[in-house]
């Protein structure tokens, strides 16, 4: 992946926007999921409340991290779980791969993991000859077709069921042209059902780790987690180190906003807290930085460390809804992964922070209240600062600001401009000009303001009446 | 009161009479306007598309032009919104503090510092609001969907009172309609598509006009709605509110 | 240096001077409903079930109607021994995987969102509530709370080695939104709500 030519967000976005039906859909599909998240955030009176006490809480985590960490491990260690730091993404996988190793096991069921994502484990262990089944069936679905998540919740959003009626029959041998979400989960269900039975490992994420106790807690709809840790000798789970909360009431304030954020439903089914292993099993933590203990000191950046990961930024995006998640080229989409993003790989990612209008509807609906869109608006500061913009822009931008700075240089340009609209639309009205695509100019008035003015304001009638 | 009317850029350029109607409005309020005759741009453009460390040249020269009124006024909540988050100017930074804690989207300085709550005025027509993004979620000119908190709507209250006016429901009340700046060129895609999903909206709620408190939003809607050929207009809020004949 | 020795220290160099005080939690939770009534409504919402039953006879009653008896049940409460197995406990919990029904104990359930909060010690095997093809739950109605926050002083410093909230059965909606009952879990759970 890492060597793959990356396209930019906007040439994606364009590709597609190419088929206005799917659009259309992909639109329509998940503004219906940030519909069901406001009718379930506004039927509980203190939402907001709750979205300031879990920002309270979080930043509270982000000044005491190295703490928390410490006693988290200490407890777990008590618990008889094992523990395991991981500075990047590869030490992370080789971690994985050496508990594998040890067990002897060749094969794994694997839960929702955006980190596992972040850190590209499938292709790793299975370079390693190891083979890892995702238990999600959304992330079931893209696997089988070879394809990243388009989102961290609903990693196969971008997929209509006819997608998934044609993959299933290649890999799973379903009826062909049987389109049935019914039919095709229960097909699924089937196979994962000996997925689960057969792997004597299973890999789960983490959405909160109690430094208190020394446990953590996993969420999911499916039961897949629970399918797969609780039938397996191993369990592996793996952590950004930003999951960790203070203490365990901690999380009625979390379980609160989670699910209710991201698909509108009260709770997950399952919220499942894993602090012992079973006798004689084992559970593994790999707690992971990857980039995030540097994100953590850049203080206008460091915020983003508080997100849960409910999605509901990517659900409200107009943009996102309207150019997918593949477009995004990074684990995370959205308005989240663009703040995200840059932090990891500032030149490959460069074009995120910019795939936005900065409407800031995500920094509403974030319930740990990260200041999203204005992230977004640093993040391009900094990425022009760090030299990652285009030179004919940097040049235009320049002009801008020596007239911009200059009235009088100002008002020739500006007269300058509306007399060649005026008079020679070719010049501007052309296929160069991509505001001309598919959209009109601006009829271009007589005058200007400032000629009106000079004109007929009162002071300068006054004026006239004086002469 | 002596109001320092700022009007951005490209409406100075290609939509003066938005800034008109703007200024005989103020006055029928019975304010006392002047247009600084310097004034350029706020520099959002640039600093938008990430280069604020080039606007220091367009920040003293708003400084120079605005400095001295008891209010700055203006019929954009975009242009407002980035003076009021990042007007500053080493040199003068206490007069660069005095312009962000007076500068006012007009719908708002209407309705708060003149505490009026309505305007008179006749438009007979079905009209669909608008909402900018920088004005409501940067400057809170109206209640935002995703909170969970009572409604309001400074732009829509000043509406009430205009005759014949039949202000529409939308089914999505606050997406942004794409424009974004540069957004609206260098992700012209996504930028088209968001366009022209706000305009489906407001034609099936059947409007005749589209209106809101900021241009730019308006100039993007206008240029698709032209292209399709559409019955559709578009309208400052301005020129509504100053309907009515003196 | 050792990956945990290298990250530890660049936190403590990294993170904010300022420290966040942890904001109080006494405020929250004071939401005003009819707690039974909201967690019948909000259950059903889910694609969950309930019964009100007087007593273990009507949970017996119920389940002898409404199961098939010849496959196999599996429960943790003695009192049902007639209708369900309890010998599985201490079984390999792949064997499992052909149990129709697990009929369990919720220690209490929460109103605002249906979930009940089950620990190792009522679930016989952690597997019990996932591996089946349905799920019953027995829940005190006097022990229902309004929402998490009272849910979490009950649970206190309760020692246990795995506790879940389970609310309603297992779903997916990850073809097309469109919600599918039974995932990988349980395809369907009826709560008996006893007096």
């Amino acid at each position: 992946m890492s060597s793959e030519k990356i396209i930019p967000h906007s040439e994606a976005a364009a590709k597609f926007n190419k088929d206005v039906e799917r659009v259309n859909w992909h639109d329509e599909t998940l503004w219906f999921v940030r519909e069901k998240r406001d009718r379930s955030a506004h039927q509980i009176p203190d939402w907001e409340l709750i979205r300031e006490t879990a920002s309270k809480i979080k930043n509270n985590v982000l000044s005491n991290i190295h703490d928390y960490l410490v006693q988290f491990e200490e407890n777990a260690l008590k618990n008889g779980v094992i523990v395991h730091w991981a500075a990047d993404g590869k030490e992370h996988n080789e971690i994985v791969h050496s508990i594998l190793e040890k067990h002897k096991v060749t094969q794994m069921v694997k839960s929702k993991s955006m980190l596992t994502e972040e850190c590209h484990l499938n292709d790793y262990l299975a370079e390693k000859g190891i083979e890892v089944i995702d238990s999600d069936l959304g992330e079931y679905i893209v696997q089988l077709r070879k394809e990243p998540p388009s989102h961290i919740v609903l990693p196969a959003i971008h997929l209509k069921k006819e997608d998934v009626s044609e993959t299933f029959h290649e890999h799973l041998g379903t009826e062909k042209g049987n389109f049935n979400p019914q039919y095709l989960t229960e097909s699924a269900r089937h196979s994962l059902r000996n997925t689960f039975l057969t792997r004597k490992a299973a890999l789960t994420g983490v959405n909160f780790a109690i430094a208190e106790t020394g446990e953590f807690v996993v969420c999911t709809n499916e039961g897949n987690a629970d399918m797969g840790a609780h039938l397996a000798d191993v369990h592996i789970a793996s952590m950004g180190f930003e999951k960790l909360i203070p203490q365990r009431k901690h999380l009625g304030v979390f379980l609160r906003l989670l699910a209710r954020s991201a698909t509108g439903q009260p709770i997950t089914t399952f919220s499942s807290h894993f602090k012992k292993p079973r006798d004689g099993k084992e559970i593994h933590i790999v707690i992971v930085d990857n980039g995030r203990s540097t994100q953590l000191g850049r203080p206008e950046f460091r915020n983003s460390l508080k997100c849960i990961r409910c999605g509901a930024c990517m659900n409200t995006c107009p943009v996102y809804r309207r150019s997918g998640g593949h477009s995004y080229h990074n684990a995370v989409a959205g308005p989240i992964g663009s703040i995200l993003a840059p932090n990891l790989d500032m030149s490959k990612n460069a074009d995120l922070p910019f795939a936005s209008t900065l409407c800031g509807s995500c920094t509403n609906v974030c319930p740990v209240k990260i200041d999203i869109h204005d992230q977004l608006y640093k993040w391009r500061q900094v990425l022009v600062k760090e030299g990652h913009t285009p030179t004919a822009k940097t040049a235009a931008m320049k002009t801008m600001a020596t007239v911009l700075a200059n009235p009088t240089v100002f008002n020739i340009a500006g007269k300058s401009g509306r007399f060649v609209m005026k008079n020679i639309p070719s010049l501007v009205n052309n296929k160069m000009n991509k505001w001309y695509d598919q959209r009109e100019m601006p009829a271009v008035p007589e005058e200007s303001f400032r000629e009106w003015y000079k004109k007929n304001s009162r002071a300068s009638k006054a004026k006239d009446n004086e002469q | 009161m002596k109001i320092g009317l700022f009007i951005p850029c490209y409406v100075d350029q290609f939509y003066p009479k938005v800034a008109i109607a703007t200024y005989e409005l103020l006055q029928k309020l019975g304010c006392e306007v002047e247009f600084p005759m310097g004034q350029t741009c706020c520099g959002q453009p640039m600093a938008n598309s990430g280069y604020a460390h080039l606007t220091k040249g367009c920040d003293a020269n708003f400084i120079a032009n605005f400095t001295g009124f008891d209010y700055i006024v203006c019929p954009s909540g975009s242009c407002v919104l980035h003076v009021k988050d990042h007007l500053h100017d080493e040199k003068q930074e206490e007069k660069a503090a005095a312009i962000r804690n007076t500068v006012y989207e007009l719908t708002e300085f209407i309705t708060d510092i003149l505490k009026i709550d309505h305007i008179d005025g006749n438009f007979p027509f079905k009209v669909g609001m608008h909402q900018s993004c920088h004005g409501q979620r940067g400057l809170h000119l109206s209640q935002m969907t995703e909170l969970n908190a009572p409604f309001f709507s400074k732009p829509q209250q000043l509406l009430q009172n205009i005759k014949g006016l039949d202000l529409v429901s939308l089914s999505r009340k606050d997406e942004c309609c794409g424009f974004g700046g540069t957004f609206c060129v260098t992700e012209e895609a996504v930028s088209v598509k968001m366009g022209k999903d706000r305009i489906k909206d407001h034609e099936s709620h059947d409007v005749d006009f589209i209106t809101g408190g900021d241009m730019s939003c308006l100039m993007h809607l206008e240029g698709i709605l032209k292209r399709q050929n559409s019955r559709i207009k578009t309208i400052h809020i301005a020129e509504i509110l100053n309907s009515l004949e003196n | 240096m050792s990956s945990k020795a290298a990250i530890l220290n660049k936190i403590k160099q990294n993170k904010p001077e300022f420290v966040s005080e942890l904001p109080d939690l006494s405020v929250l939770g004071s939401d005003q409903f009819d707690v039974l009534e909201k967690y019948k409504t909000t259950l059903k919402s889910i694609g969950g079930d309930f019964v009100e039953v007087s007593g273990i006879e009507e949970v017996k009653a119920y389940i002898k109607n409404n199961y098939a008896l010849e496959k196999r049940i599996i429960t943790t409460i003695p009192e049902l021994s007639e209708i369900a197995s309890l010998d599985w406990e201490n079984d390999d919990p792949h064997s499992l995987q052909d149990v129709e029904l697990t009929i369990i104990k919720g220690h209490f359930g929460v109103a605002e969102n249906s979930a009940i909060w089950v620990t190792d010690e009522i679930l016989g095997q952690r597997a019990a509530p996932f591996i089946a093809q349905y799920l019953s739950i027995i829940v005190d109605k006097n022990t229902i709370i309004p929402t998490m926050h009272q849910a979490y002083e009950k649970i206190g410093n309760q020692d246990y080695g795995f506790g879940t909230f389970i609310a309603g059965p297992s779903k997916t909606a990850d073809i097309e939104q469109s919600l599918v009952l039974g995932a990988h879990g349980a395809r369907g759970l009826v709560v008996f709500l006893v007096d």
